[in-house]
């Protein structure tokens, strides 16, 4: 951090003699810069949050709003979609995001090597992904798993195998859910980790290999415990990213088929824009939240420590 | 941008079969990752009937105006365009520099309060914004601003990467211009506009980019602010169109190239700056 260099005096400086001017008190000042976002933050953040969590204790009967205490969170227990849906998210945790962060974790010790030509191409290529709209590219792979004529089907009938009902079958549909997602983030996380792996100067390649060190175990034991926080951000921040999925299930199934990829946000919408059930759809709401604070905080107290150096 | 030097210069066989591995491997990823762009691409091109033909088509067909037509018939394609484009501008406009001056006052200045709108603006970065949706959407009906444009741009203007990405930009600016331009009797938001703004110009860019490409993906809360098509933006006119009972699947592709090339052109001109954005705080969804 750099020296605290906050503008922190007193309306009249002692050193200098009375400005010609009038001059506002810098502490109104600061209220110019900040009063927007400090009113958009109170108005669109801490009043719907304070009303969503009061929410979440009450249901509406015939019009009129009941205070029911703890019973919509009870209700998600016995809830079998609800239930479904943490299954589904929890099968996405440890599925897609391992696979795709080990992935992201080659291609960016790939694209850093030296001798590889049109560096900047390569990466861009890998990164365009990232760059598709999100609902475009669940419509792209809603036409490209079509079972019947499907561009992938066509190619897996091509080799004699198929057709696979890749949206239609609970199975598959988590399958293609999982794929796409992949194909969307892989890149962008390869990019973070391929900017910490920039951070990391030569000299540590060298010394590694002048002590005898191979290329594999000089990537295993120098160079990946120094990119652990940057492989953490990206576990974290795809974690999130999990437990928030909306648009790419509620576009390629809707969560369906038979809620196979319904995830507790496409639950949350469904409960409370379509059966307008309001108070349980908050509940459910703040158990995600729950959800994301509890299991960041198990990611970054298994793997953030070890910050000696 | 320092990059992995190997010692030996001349490649031996066991290294030059390394590098073969390689190479397949990126060449492998990058079929996968164009392929469906280019798939998208060709299909925007042919009529629905085609793409799912057996071979399917390989190369441009001739039907990209029918397509064009038929989607500006179906769901007002062009006017759904303006729209996505419109919100995005304004904003990306009003956010930016929301963003760029409540970070410069969190750098700059010492107030009573300060610290309460750290930890807001920190808030909301760890909670998620779909427990927001219920209130949002009661707060828009209860004012009547369902189905209009100021109900999707208002609510997430604030936003929290961009003020902490910008106030990081503005603590390392010395102090000592700050004060001879006080010295000089510039008043305190002149200052910023002529003197410190300009000097932040990466960090601004890397989020103008950044709150572009959030707000021209968004979907769940224009999907649930708007109703009448003639409001719609991108994702949700996309959305509406998986959801019709005979789907115009080349429509649709053609839909989705015309959502993703201005983003991609995004990325091709500002490469750098796109990559700065999403280090900072882009999360999935």
């Amino acid at each position: 951090m750099a020296v605290d260099t906050t503008y922190d005096r007193p309306a009249a400086p002692a050193r200098a003699p009375a400005a010609p001017r009038r001059r506002r008190s810098p502490r109104r000042v600061a209220w110019i810069f900040a009063g927007p976002a400090a009113a958009l933050f109170a108005l669109f953040f801490a009043y719907p949050l304070g009303a969503s969590l009061l929410q979440s204790f009450t249901t509406e009967d015939a019009g009129a709003t009941r205070w029911v205490g703890l019973d919509q969170y009870r209700r998600m227990i016995h809830d079998p979609a609800f239930v479904e849906s943490l299954v589904n998210t929890g099968i996405i945790l440890v599925v897609q995001v391992p696979v795709m962060i080990g992935l992201a974790l080659v291609l960016a010790v790939l694209l850093n090597q030296s001798w590889l030509r049109l560096r900047g191409t390569w990466r861009a290529v890998h990164f365009l992904p990232a760059v598709t709209t999100l609902v475009a590219y669940a419509v792209v792979f809603q036409v490209l798993l079509k079972t019947d004529g499907g561009l992938v089907n066509q190619i897996l009938g091509a080799v004699g195998i198929g057709p696979v009902d890749w949206l239609n079958s609970p199975t598959w549909a988590r399958i293609s859910l999982i794929a796409s997602l992949t194909w969307r983030w892989t890149g962008y996380n390869a990019v973070i980790l391929l900017a910490g792996l920039q951070a990391i100067g030569n000299e540590q390649y060298e010394a590694a290999a002048i002590d005898g060190s191979g290329t594999l175990s000089t990537y295993a034991r120098v160079i990946l415990p120094q990119l652990r926080p940057v492989v953490l951000f990206c576990v974290v921040t795809s974690t999130i990213g999990t437990l928030q999925l909306f648009d790419e299930n509620y576009v390629l199934t809707r969560g369906g088929p038979d809620d196979a990829t319904l995830t507790p946000v496409v639950y949350l919408y469904k409960v409370g824009f379509q059966q307008l059930d309001f108070g349980y759809a908050a509940a459910i709401a703040w158990v995600v939240v729950a959800l994301i604070a509890a299991i960041s905080a198990l990611q970054y107290a298994a793997f953030g420590r070890e910050r000696r150096r | 941008m320092t990059a992995v030097q190997h010692a030996s210069v001349r490649a031996h066989p066991a290294r030059r079969l390394g590098r073969v591995a390689v190479w397949l491997f990126l060449a492998c990823g990058a079929v996968v990752s164009l392929v469906p762009f280019l798939w998208m691409a060709i299909a925007a091109t042919h009529s629905t009937s085609d793409l799912f033909h057996s071979p399917p088509p390989f190369l441009p067909g001739g039907r990209l105006l029918d397509n064009l037509a038929r989607l500006q018939d179906t769901i007002g394609f062009g006017r759904v365009l303006l729209n996505s484009l419109g919100i995005a501008v304004v904003h990306t406009a009003l956010s930016s520099l929301i963003s760029a001056m409540c970070g410069y006052g969190l750098a700059k200045y010492r107030f009573r309060g300060r610290g309460l709108l750290l930890g807001a603006v920190l808030a909301t970065m760890m909670i998620p914004f779909q427990v927001l949706l219920v209130p949002l959407f009661q707060m828009m009906a209860s004012v009547g601003w369902i189905d209009s444009y100021q109900a999707v741009i208002l609510p997430f203007l604030a936003n929290s990467f961009g003020i902490l990405l910008m106030r990081q930009g503005f603590v390392d600016f010395p102090d000592e211009i700050l004060e001879s331009a006080r010295i000089d009797g510039s008043g305190e938001l002149r200052t910023f506009y002529q003197v410190v703004l300009p000097c932040v110009r990466p960090q601004l860019g890397a989020l103008v980019i950044f709150t572009f490409m959030t707000q021209w993906n968004s979907f769940i809360w224009p999907l649930l602010m708007l109703n009448s098509e003639d409001k719609y933006t991108v994702p949700v006119a996309l959305n509406t169109l998986t959801g019709l009972s005979r789907v115009d699947y080349s429509g649709l592709m053609l839909g989705s190239l015309l959502a993703t090339l201005p983003l991609m052109a995004l990325f091709l001109l500002f490469q750098r700056q796109f990559v700065a954005g999403l280090l900072g705080g882009a999360v999935k969804g």
